[in-house]
């Protein structure tokens, strides 16, 4: 996993209640068996006015007025976004897609549940902030171009130059895996001890739970 | 204290907790299917890891799968790649697979409860986010991502940390016509497509109990459309009775000692639940949604809602932006809304169940001329069969629909079914996204009576002035 101590970037606002993730990645992508490529077709039915099939190489023409493709919001790392950011299925090409991309992290009211847990799981660091906070965010963003923000995950903060304009918090553990780049398997396999003696407990209280592994 | 049922099949799976609340939680099952593994199976060869308990694990290609001339292979070179991948992969690494051309291959989450394989008391995940589907049967279900499908075949284990809990009380008798799914989608409509955000959602009340698995499914499978990762019902005599016999059930004196075991698989009568909501549904009519959120949804007798009306701006934005995709206008009256396509199917309405209500609907009628496409794509190869030796297919096709073969289909679109740009579709499924259907398509989801009431008619109709 990618680490995540400090990010400052330029912003680009999506200005979008609910945005799922059948809009982050079409489905037509997730045919792929590898976790890379995904990155040119993040908002593909948004971002291109024609639509294509995996492995297409037509040359297709941006939508000028999807927020993405406006110049002044090029090279942007750090998405603002509106309520329930992600809901939907629970693909992991999406925050692969974002991240191939060039985002890094993602501000936002709230998150829907799986999406969330599938960005920390990758290094993209999804930010909560409150309603409010958001919305002079998109306010800033929208008057002021090459606004940019800095994500200190560290301190839990959101600055804007050497102002603080919101804190956050995440899990503990979360925090110290992205700040280290650890995964969770490497972290769960030195638990197999615990996790052994679980199962035999378990086996004993709930065997029928275990029957199928003697059929083999 | 008393628990809920959440506490209790949360607490039965912890194998370490830390000091921030984050468990090490244990993981009894998972289902695999082609489009979410790929990428986990290659992370375990790049570390050079097995499973750790392959057995745990039931894999069925659905997604990707076409639905009709099957025996020619998939012609679709990234969809075959994909199923291919999945069934090399499953005998590498020893995880027992349906193939495709396996009677019991069908839509994962329809293919695990009829196998038995989802019992009570489990902890259930698939990379899918249907998995809340499995709840119906008192197990802790929910869908993970990549990552986690990795980490669950390396550990059996994930790193997780305890919902809040809500429970949803659906009192009264549902009308003639109404079911399952339009109490899904009233619950959604109240909640909100985030209401149930960073909740676990038990439902309870007589509505509920007096539901089939199949309708307890169909409710727990939206649950996630509310934002809740995780659907409930106890357990009681119809969970039982449905499990008795299935192929990875226990049997025998393990049947009896489980039983006594899922017996408490019930919230204590005084446990404490974050949220409680009621609803009356005797007077419920059924639901149609019109914009491409399922929040979006208003009785068959309503009408488009004016946005201007919206106190939110947010939502005004969106119910905007909604009624412009669809192309409908505010103040069309939902019955007058013509549609061009109708799906029955899915793992949301995609079992015997389901397809039985739409057959006895349709009987004896015509789909209406100008409905371009009406499919019924059953959600197993033992649903199909089911089906077919009670003369259900007969009956859909005389009527004009096309009887086809298991999988996810138009719900998502991977295969080769799927939505014209501008088409309108009647649909059980569970998305109305925008694409969701084929890009540009335009989703109304229904239950499966509705469905076929709206290929009949061509048009939404009130399913009680039929039934
Ligand atoms: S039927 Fe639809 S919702 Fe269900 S698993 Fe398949 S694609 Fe997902």
């Amino acid at each position: 996993m990618q680490r995540f101590e400090k990010e400052t970037g330029l912003v680009v606002p999506l200005d979008r209640l609910n945005v799922d993730t059948d809009a982050i990645i079409p489905k037509q992508f997730l045919k792929a068996v590898g976790r890379a490529g995904f990155g040119a077709n993040l908002f593909d039915n948004w971002r291109y006015l024609e639509t294509a099939e995996p492995g297409d190489t037509r040359p297709r023409r941006p939508n000028p007025d999807f927020v993405l493709n406006k110049p002044r919001y090029k090279g942007a790392s750090i998405l603002l976004a509106r309520a329930n950011f992600g809901c939907g299925s629970s693909r992991e090409h999406a925050p692969w897609a974002l991240m191939e991309y060039g985002i890094r992290a993602i501000v936002a009211p709230s998150f829907a549940d799986i999406f969330y847990q599938n960005s920390l799981k990758n290094g993209l660091l999804p930010v909560v902030l409150p309603e409010s906070t958001v919305e002079r965010l998109f306010q800033a963003v929208e008057v002021t171009v090459g606004y940019t923000l800095t994500i200190d995950l560290r301190a839990e903060k959101v600055l804007a130059g050497d102002e603080e304009v919101g804190r956050f918090a995440i899990d503990p553990f979360r925090r110290d895996c992205l700040l280290n780049g650890l995964d969770d398997i490497g972290w769960t396999l030195q638990q197999a001890a615990a996790i052994r003696d679980y199962e035999a407990r378990r086996r004993g209280e709930a065997p029928w739970l275990f029957a199928q592994d003697e059929t083999t | 204290m008393a628990k809920t049922l959440y506490d209790k099949l949360w607490d039965s799976h912890v194998v370490r907790e830390l000091p921030d609340g984050t468990c090490l939680l244990y993981i009894d099952r998972q289902l695999v299917h082609e489009v979410t593994s790929p990428q986990a199976f290659t992370g375990l060869r790049t570390a050079h890891r097995a499973l750790w308990r392959p057995q745990a694990h039931l894999a069925v290609p659905d997604h990707n799968v076409p639905t009709k001339d099957r025996d020619h292979g998939i012609a679709d070179p990234t969809s075959r790649l994909q199923v291919e991948t999945l069934e090399r992969n499953c005998a590498d690494f020893g995880v027992p697979l349906f193939p495709m051309q396996d009677l019991r291959q069908g839509i994962v989450h329809v293919v695990g409860p009829e196998q038995g394989a989802t019992l009570p008391g489990m902890t259930i995940v698939c990379g899918d986010s249907h998995t809340s589907t499995l709840g119906a049967f008192a197990a802790l279900a929910y869908g993970v991502g990549t990552s986690e499908v990795e980490q669950v075949m390396a550990t059996q284990c994930l790193l997780q940390k305890r919902s809040k809990t809500m429970r949803v009380r659906l009192e009264g008798t549902l009308a003639p016509g109404v079911t399952a799914k339009d109490m899904a989608l009233a619950v959604i409509g109240a909640l909100g497509t985030a209401g149930g955000t960073g909740y676990a959602i038990e439902f309870a009340g007589s509505a509920v109990q007096a539901l089939s698995m199949e309708g307890r499914m169909t409710l727990c499978n939206m649950a996630i459309e509310a934002g809740a990762r995780a659907g409930l019902v106890a357990v009681d005599d119809v969970t039982l009775a449905y499990l008795d016999g299935r192929p990875f059930a226990p049997r025998g004196a393990l049947w009896d000692q489980a039983v006594a075991a899922w017996r408490t698989l019930v919230s204590d009568p005084d446990a404490v639940f974050d949220q409680e909501r009621r609803l009356d549904v005797s007077t419920l009519a059924p639901q149609v949604t019109f914009g491409t959120s399922p929040e979006m949804v208003v009785a068959i007798d309503g009408c488009v809602p004016d946005p201007v009306k919206e106190a939110d701006p947010a939502r005004r934005d969106a119910i905007t932006a909604a009624l412009r995709y669809m192309d409908l206008k505010p103040g069309t009256a939902m019955t007058d809304v013509p549609i061009d396509v109708v799906f029955i199917g899915s793992c949301t309405n995609g079992r015997l169940e389901d397809l039985r209500a739409a057959a006895q609907v349709v009987r004896g009628r015509r789909v209406a001329a100008h409905v371009r496409r009406a499919l019924v794509v059953p959600g197993s190869g033992l649903v199909r069969r089911a089906a077919e030796s009670e003369g259900l297919d007969r009956v859909f096709r005389e009527a004009g629909f096309e009887w086809r073969e298991p999988g996810c289909s138009m719900c998502l679109a991977m295969n080769a079914d799927r939505l014209e740009s501008g088409e309108r579709c009647a649909s059980t499924s569970n998305r109305n996204f925008e694409g969701r259907q084929g890009a540009g398509g335009r989703t109304h989801l229904v239950s499966p009576q509705m469905a076929a009431a709206a290929a009949i008619a061509g048009h939404f109709v009130d399913v009680r002035q039929l039934v």
